[in-house]
Parts: C-alpha cells; structure tokens; sequence
C-alpha cells in the first residue's frame, strides 16, 4: 500500500485517493494550434523514476494533490496542494 | 536442429542421444540488416516472420534478460479475438487464425487450447450490447454466441447462480474458437524456428542507446558492445517510451502495473475462460496443470516496479469469490505484476517512426499475447518492405496526431482506463 501524507487529512492508505495523471502537463490556450493540443493530450514523458504526479484525495477532503513519486520504488518525496494559494493558507 | 516428431521421441528413448539445445547462443555481429530489441513473443515472431515470409534471415533478436523472462511469461494465456472496432477485429482474426497452426508451422506444441471464451452478462441491456457485438464479430467472421441463463447454467456450472448473488447471470457472450496457449512454450517455439532459419538469438544484451549517422539509427550501443544495422525495431513491451527517449522520441504511452493470480492445482472446474466486464474488471481460466490463473485491473497509477500493490488483490479475490463462491478457499500459489505500455487509446502501435532506420512495435497495453503471431507478421513486414500491411495500416504512431484513435473501450485520452 502506497501511503499518501494528505496536507489536510494526514497520512492514509493511497485507496482514499484517485490518481490523476502526470503533473507536468500543461494545457495550452483554446486557440493554440493543433499540435500544442497533440502534446497536452496525448503526449507523456512517462518517467522511470521520479513522477509529478496528481491525486485526489476523493474519500477524504477531496482536494487535489501534487505527489512526487518514484516510479520504481514508488517511495513518495513530496506531497502538496495544487493550487497554490491553498499551500500558502496551511503555512 | 532435431525435429521434433514421434519417432524422433522414439529414436531418442531407445537411443539415449541426448536432445541439441533449441536455439543456438551466438555472440553477436558487428552488423546485421536488421535488429530487433526485445526477445519476448512479439520480437522473437518478427524475427521468424522475416525470416520465414520476407526472406531476411541477417537478424538479430537482442534480449536483456533470458528468453521468457519478460511479459511474455507474465500474462494470463488467453488468446481471443471478440472486438468491435474496425482495424482491431481483422486484425485479432487474422492472430487467431494464425495461432490455429501455429503449433504445426514452428514444429513446437504451443498447446493451444481453443476451449472458448464466455463474456459474462449481468443485465438485461448488457444482453443487448453483447448481441450487437456478437453480430458485428459475426459480420467478420468471427464466431459469436449469445447464451442465455441456462446456457450458461450448463456450461460453467460452478458460477453463483442464487438468488441473492452479488452479479446475477442473465447470459453469456461467448467466442467458441477463442482459448488459451503456453506462454512460455510460445517464445521458445519461435526462438528455435527463428533460430533454424539463421536469427541469432543474443540474450543478456541490454541496449542502453543508438547509433546514430546522419540523423538515421544505424545501431544500437548494448552491454555486449556496439552492434551496426540497416533498420532496428523495437518491441519491448512496458519499457517502450524508455526505448523511444534513447532515440529521442516522445510517445502517446504510460507505464502501468497488471498483476496476475495462479492458485494452487485443483482438479477440473472451469472448462472455458471467463471474462466479467461489469463494476469491476476480472478474467479467468484453468490452466492444464489445474491452477486457477486470473487477474483484473491496472494498479491505476504510472509504475515500473513489477510490483503489486495490495488493493487490487482485496479488489480481485473480492470478484473472484463473488463470482465463484467456490474458489473461497483455494490457495494462491503465485502472485506477481507486469509493466504495461498503456496507449493513450487502449490500441496498439506498429509503425514507422519520425526517426529514419527505427521501427516501433509497442503500446500492447494488456492484450498483447494473443496479438503475438500477428504483430510479428505485421512488424516483419514493415520492417521487410518499408509499407506497412494493411491489417496494421489503422495502427500508425500519427494516428494520434490525426484523431484517427481506436478507442475500444471508449474511455478517452486516459491510458489507465483501457
């Protein structure tokens, strides 16, 4: 079992939570080409190790989480909200 | 290389002369026309594909670890061809046509056990959708029969069937030709044909870059040295956008755990595999030695790890004693994870790529063992003939770019979904 330290909740079993995808990915504006469309959806570094990754913590506070995972011994370095006035308000 | 026949087991037994290793153990080339990277099914049925059908026998399979000791050994054997969407129907057809002479073709019993393959239907609308289905796999060709609770009842006997069940059984979909194959006996089988044929087999040869010349691959930097080639492909199954990063490729493609279950030997129970598709995902068969082997869903988040995690064990036993109260307290004996290539449309990739001299076979997600004879006849001949055959012609890398996606299960740009 994975165990998540939620900023809000404290740590719990990552089953409370639903992943999210990579973190890195940006979405581009409506208007921009086609191409930044491509790269934004489809496109993914998929990383053997360190991972920016999202998750929600859906059976809790339900906020969204960046996590930095290790994709190979999946050991979690970092948890943080994801938005950033959020991080500044648990200082 | 002896083949392999009755008399020669008689010859043999009488004799005592000891059987000559099924492939030989060459040390590399400096140059071949073409390399494979990756020595699990796909690669190795290239090889014998290029070599057999396209006349290039100047091949060299390169294979990190041993033969057999990727996924190819991973999955859970069964073999079945009941999609829906064009691109994906012809070409798990035309698969499954070749497993059906597979054994004969490599001289090697593969054991494939066409024993069919029954979708089970919890609900009156999922009746529906399986008829649909049915039809549009009969439209192809494809076998297809819709079975209703007494079918079923008959049939797979040991599924519960009481009124209070968890799913209760209103039917079945079922695939008559589909079955199961011996993973392991798969890779040895077209290593030793491709081996016959003058591939060269390499194992312990990790490839840890490209050789580049002018902007185009020309070999490959592995553990065992340089190696020089006109054309390289690559099938590596869940190390795929590692391979692409080499050579500076970027791909629509994310890593995923899928774990898989054996228990311990029972006596006949199951006499057809099981798929369940409803709040959940589960599959299961009994292997010839009388283990249940059965699995379920992705770990749901970006791994390399070969490592399970435990929510989906909780989550597959769950369905499993729910479908089968029976199996309740049977014993696993194995429990273990594969690295998956999930694509960002749940299909898979043979094709060209931007990169001149490189070839990409990948994104199997978790259907690439039954896929095995004709993914290595599709990559061969592209590798072959620089045009792809027209069963993997939907299957190109820019399918993406164009929005020309197969998207069997219609969940979108999310590779975990698939």
């Amino acid at each position: 079992m994975l165990r998540i330290n939620c900023p809000f909740c404290g740590e719990r079993d990552h089953s409370e939570f639903t992943y999210g995808g990579d973190a890195t990915v940006t979405y581009p504006a409506l208007d921009a080409p086609t191409e930044a469309w491509f790269e934004a959806v489809y496109v993914r570094s998929n990383p053997k190790g360190p991972h920016r990754e999202r998750w929600q913590h859906s059976d809790g506070c339900r906020l969204w989480l960046i996590v930095e995972r290790d994709t190979v011994t999946h050991a979690i370095t970092r948890v943080e909200p994801s938005r950033a006035v959020l991080s500044e308000l648990i200082k | 290389m002896t083949r392999y026949s009755a008399l020669a087991l008689l010859k043999h037994a009488v004799t005592g002369q000891p059987w000559s290793r099924a492939w030989r153990d060459p040390a590399p080339k400096e140059r071949y026309q073409v390399i494979i990277v990756g020595g699990g099914g796909h690669g190795l049925a290239t090889a014998y594909y290029l070599a057999k059908e396209f006349g290039i026998r100047d091949v060299a399979v390169l294979e990190k670890g041993y033969i057999g000791s990727g996924n190819a050994g991973r999955n859970t054997t069964i073999v079945r061809s009941n999609y829906m969407l064009p691109g994906a129907t012809e070409f798990y057809d035309f698969s499954l046509r070749l497993w059906n002479t597979l054994s004969h073709e490599l001289n090697f019993n593969v054991m494939f056990s066409p024993r069919g393959q029954i979708l089970l239907l919890h609900s009156p609308d999922a009746l529906d959708s399986a008829a649909r289905r049915g039809n549009i796999m009969r439209r192809h060709g494809i076998a297809a029969r819709l079975l209703d609770r007494a079918a079923m009842q008959e049939l797979v006997p040991h599924l519960d069937y009481s009124p209070g069940a968890r799913f209760p059984i209103w039917g079945g979909l079922m695939q008559p030709t589909a079955g199961t194959a011996r993973h392991d006996a798969v890779v040895w089988g077209y290593a030793r044909a491709a081996s016959e044929l003058g591939v060269d087999i390499i194992q312990n040869c990790e490839v840890t870059g490209f050789v580049r010349e002018g902007g185009r691959i020309a070999g490959v930097e592995t553990s065992r040295g340089r190696i020089m080639a006109a054309k390289t492909g690559i099938a590596v199954a869940g190390h795929t956008s590692r391979l692409g990063e080499m050579a500076g490729l970027c791909l629509p493609i994310e890593s995923h755990l899928l774990q898989a279950f054996v228990s311990e030997p029972l006596k006949p129970l199951l006499d057809y595999v099981i798929g369940f598709g409803g709040h959940g995902h589960f599959y299961i068969s009994q292997s010839d030695k009388g283990g249940m082997v059965f699995g379920g869903d992705l770990d749901m988040y970006n791994s390399y790890a070969q490592r399970g995690n435990l929510p989906v064990v909780r989550d597959v036993a769950a369905l499993a004693v729910s479908l089968m109260p029976c199996l309740g307290r049977v014993r696993l004996l194995r429990h273990w994870a594969g690295v998956m290539d999930m694509t960002m449309d749940g299909s898979h990739i043979i094709s060209k790529t931007p990169v001149d001299g490189l070839y990409l076979n990948g994104g199997w997600c978790y259907g690439g063992f039954k896929a095995t004879p004709a993914s290595g006849w599709c990559f061969a001949h592209l590798m072959a003939r620089d045009q792809p055959d027209p069963l993997s012609v939907p299957f190109s890398l820019d399918r993406f770019a164009r929005g020309a996606t197969i998207d069997e299960a219609g969940s979108g740009p999310t590779p975990r979904l698939h």
